[in-house]
């Protein structure tokens, strides 16, 4: 037997499988077989069998050791838990909602994607198809009905632009794009 | 002569003697002495537990027992845990809110468990009952918060709302705002399992400053850690107290309101929540440790080191729930601080990892079995085990009650000998006398069966999966476990024989469910057809098994005894046999 590996038999063989696969990983196919498959019984007819077999097939499809359904015996609230906590660490996105009003649906933007204001504004312009106004402290947003808001921690309305981007970026829990009278009344401080 | 004396008590001073008879299986009892008791009992009893919705019709127990206030009902099997359940099964508790709103006018209770809840049954709950006292909702789904702004709004005597573990379409946290500011009576809230980020504060910390009664609070991860300061000065009589996320940036300010806080509660006995943990808050609830008896860190993802430290300050504790991280180093730790234990429960934290992340075996395990011995209940996950391990537990701790082990990959030998485990869990059975819930895993022949059907005598619920060599095991179990009432039983090659053979067993249990194993359909119409007391449930979801010979296997089957007959909520992949051996699709 020693000799034949010598001769590298395996890359001249004939056989069925794709190039590349080998007898390791069918052999690792059939174990899966074994784990996921409990249908494989001694009486069973021809039909059954043939049934059986188009089942094995579905089930070995994966390359990859197959997961087994239910198990290990874990609740899904602790799965999902695990994995959110996963995905978290490697996307760290700052994800909030941005309403329009007027709008049939929300949006969802990444704040951590925009280094200030001017980025983020200009995002949301072209998200929404409108236009602020010019910003300034004292008046807020002048020359457009539409006034960019936000929801902070403590459930307050508050004019975007005024903290800095930083405390923004920390505090602001959704966005709202105001229009029409209602929005002239928070834009224009007295 | 016996009548004279059984006539010789008025009824009503019967009934004050009964009224301090509480257990189920003694008020069964009682009813069970004459036609005349029975008559009495039926009329004062309060309280009825069903462990399956589906083993007697709402009908039956109103007409016998009409003057029920509390009531609790369980309903899908417990595989449905882990999504061996195709989602429509069944466990409505609709029908049951229906009739009883009509029949129990003052029903206080309502616990449920693994059912199928919808807005519409809170919203006839809220209706209908004036008294209404405690909903516990179990492991269940179906409903919104919605529902639950229906309960807050109508039930003024609610005391415990509890929906712990329940899959909750949470559409934000306004419905608490719908408990009035005139109520005040809640003692205890779980709503850990919400699983929106928008959560109403300010509604919370009202309705938790004006229920001076408040014993148990568990928030849900949306709460904020700068929030649980003001919601405990609220609350400094909390005996019971999950935090939301327990994580932030680390402040000064912070963690001194938070430490404060806790110290300011000096009944608080149990904790957990302390999602995505931030280590350095922790020590802020050191001043409460030396008084807790249970806490629950099975979502705190730190290293054993952080555990360990925490853990030292907890002398008192009976009941631990924690990942993986602990490692053997912590659970050696643990049993040193911690000899009061009497629960502990390790979960995984790479559950689906080929590899171990973690150093925990079942040296961990030993540690704190040799250490602690006030230990009944464990449920522990690992990914190797041998049998002298399972020996040494089960000589140190013969009054455990619960056991369930979990060894990751199915089948896995005894990592010393490469032996089957059989000699283990048979050491488990013959020393704990008391045990009650056994869960097996690892590689086990016919033997292990042999050993628990000769020692488990007071098993009441048995898991196995992966294990058993042929029908002989699963005979084993049937006809030696005397307090057998469920077998749940997944990817073993036990057949027709065992089952068919023990077919009157399964009428004293409450139900078997056996998936991926190698009964065949001939045997479950066979069965169904001569066992008119039980439903035996054909559960297929790639067709219907007429169309396939009597001797294929089926993929689910689940049996359980009923006195309602074969129900008629059965979606389309639910077969039963009945007397007939027909096929009857709902």
């Amino acid at each position: 037997m020693a000799f034949e590996k010598d001769f590298n038999l395996d890359a001249t063989e004939l056989r069925l499988g794709l190039p590349g696969t080998s007898e390791e990983s069918e052999k690792q196919a059939s174990t899966t077989l074994r784990i996921s498959n409990k249908r494989a019984m001694p009486d069973m007819n021809e039909d059954s069998s043939v049934a059986a077999d188009k089942k094995c097939d579905q089930e070995t499809a994966p390359p990859t050791k197959a997961q087994v359904v239910g198990w290990p015996p874990i609740r899904s609230y602790r799965k999902n838990s695990l994995q959110t906590k996963k995905t978290e660490a490697e996307t760290c996105g700052m994800y909030v909602k941005v309403s329009m009003d007027g709008a049939p649906y929300l949006r969802k933007i990444d704040l951590k994607m925009y280094k200030g204001y001017p980025e983020l504004l200009k995002a949301l312009e072209d998200m929404f198809k409108f236009k602020v106004g010019k910003y300034s402290e004292r008046e807020g947003y002048n020359g457009s009905e539409f006034v960019p808001t936000y929801e902070d921690k403590d459930g307050d309305l508050m004019l975007v632009g005024d903290v800095p981007w930083e405390m923004f970026t920390n505090s602001c829990k959704r966005l709202r794009i105001m229009k029409g009278s209602e929005a002239r009344g928070l834009g224009c401080v007295v | 002569m016996q009548k004279k004396v059984a006539c010789s008590f008025p009824d009503e001073v019967l009934e004050h003697v009964f009224s301090f008879i509480q257990s189920d299986k003694d008020r069964n009892a009682v009813s069970m002495v004459c036609k005349s008791w029975y008559e009495i009992e039926r009329w004062c009893r309060r309280k009825i537990f069903i462990g399956n919705c589906y083993a007697v019709s709402p009908r039956m127990v109103i007409r016998r027992f009409p003057k029920v206030r509390s009531i609790e009902l369980k309903g899908k099997p417990h595989f449905a845990d882990f999504n061996l359940v195709p989602d429509g099964w069944g466990g409505y508790v609709l029908p049951w809110i229906a009739e009883m709103a009509g029949a129990y006018p003052w029903l206080e209770e309502i616990r449920l468990k693994r059912m199928v809840v919808t807005d519409e049954c809170l919203e006839l709950i809220a209706k209908s009952f004036k008294n209404f006292k405690v909903l516990v909702l179990f492991s269940c789904e179906g409903f919104s918060t919605d529902g639950l702004a229906a309960i807050a709004a109508s039930c003024m005597n609610l005391r415990e709302l509890d929906l712990r573990d329940s899959d909750v379409d949470d559409l934000g946290g306004h419905w608490l705002s719908h408990f009035p500011e005139t109520y005040t009576s809640l003692v205890s809230l779980n709503s850990s399992c919400l699983g929106s980020d928008e959560v109403s504060l300010s509604a919370l910390e009202r309705l938790v400053g004006r229920c001076t009664n408040l014993r148990t609070l568990r928030l849900n991860r949306a709460v904020p850690l700068d929030k649980i300061a003001n919601i405990l000065g609220r609350a400094p009589q909390l005996v019971d107290f999950g935090t939301g996320t327990y994580g932030a940036d680390l402040q000064s300010d912070v963690f001194s309101s938070l430490a404060g806080a806790f110290s300011s509660c000096k009944e608080l006995r149990s904790l957990s929540g302390f999602w995505d943990v931030v280590p350095a808050y922790l020590p802020a609830i050191y001043p409460v440790c030396s008084r807790l008896t249970s806490l629950n860190l099975s979502y705190v993802t730190i290293q054993s080191p952080d555990l360990v430290k925490l853990l030292r300050h907890c002398p008192s504790l009976q009941r631990l729930l924690v990942l993986d991280y602990i490692e053997d180093s912590g659970l050696e730790a643990l049993s040193s601080s911690c000899k009061d234990l009497q629960e502990l429960r390790v979960f995984p934290s790479d559950p689906f990892g080929e590899e171990p992340n973690v150093s925990l075996t079942e040296q961990g395990l030993v540690s704190v079995c040799l250490a602690c011995p006030k230990l009944q209940s464990v449920l522990y996950f690992c990914r190797r085990m041998s049998n002298v391990a399972l020996v040494t537990i089960a000589q140190n701790c013969p009054n455990l009650t619960r056991f369930r082990l979990c060894i990751i990959e199915p089948r896995t030998a005894d990592f010393l000998t490469l032996e089957p485990l059989d000699v283990g869990f048979g050491a488990i059975v013959e020393h704990c006398k008391d045990l009650r819930r056994l869960s097996l895993s690892g590689l086990l022949t016919d033997r292990v069966f042999e050993y628990i059907g000769r020692y488990a005598k007071k098993l009441e619920m048995l898991s196995v999966a992966f294990a058993g060599e042929s029908d002989l095991g699963l005979h084993h179990v049937l006809s030696g476990c005397e307090s057998l009432r469920k077998l749940e039983i997944r990817d073993c090659p036990f057949g027709d024989k065992a089952l068919l053979a023990n077919a009157a067993k399964l009428e004293t249990m409450r139900s078997l469910w056996m998936s991926s194993c190698a009964v065949s359909f001939g045997a479950c119409k066979l069965l169904g057809q001569k066992m008119p007391r039980l439903n035996v449930e054909v559960i297929d979801e790639s067709g219907p098994p007429d169309s396939r010979p009597d001797s294929c296997p089926v993929d689910k089957l689940y049996i359980y005894r009923s006195v309602a007959g074969p129900r008629f909520d059965m979606p389309p992949f639910v077969w039963t046999m009945d007397e007939d051996s027909a096929l009857q699709v709902s």
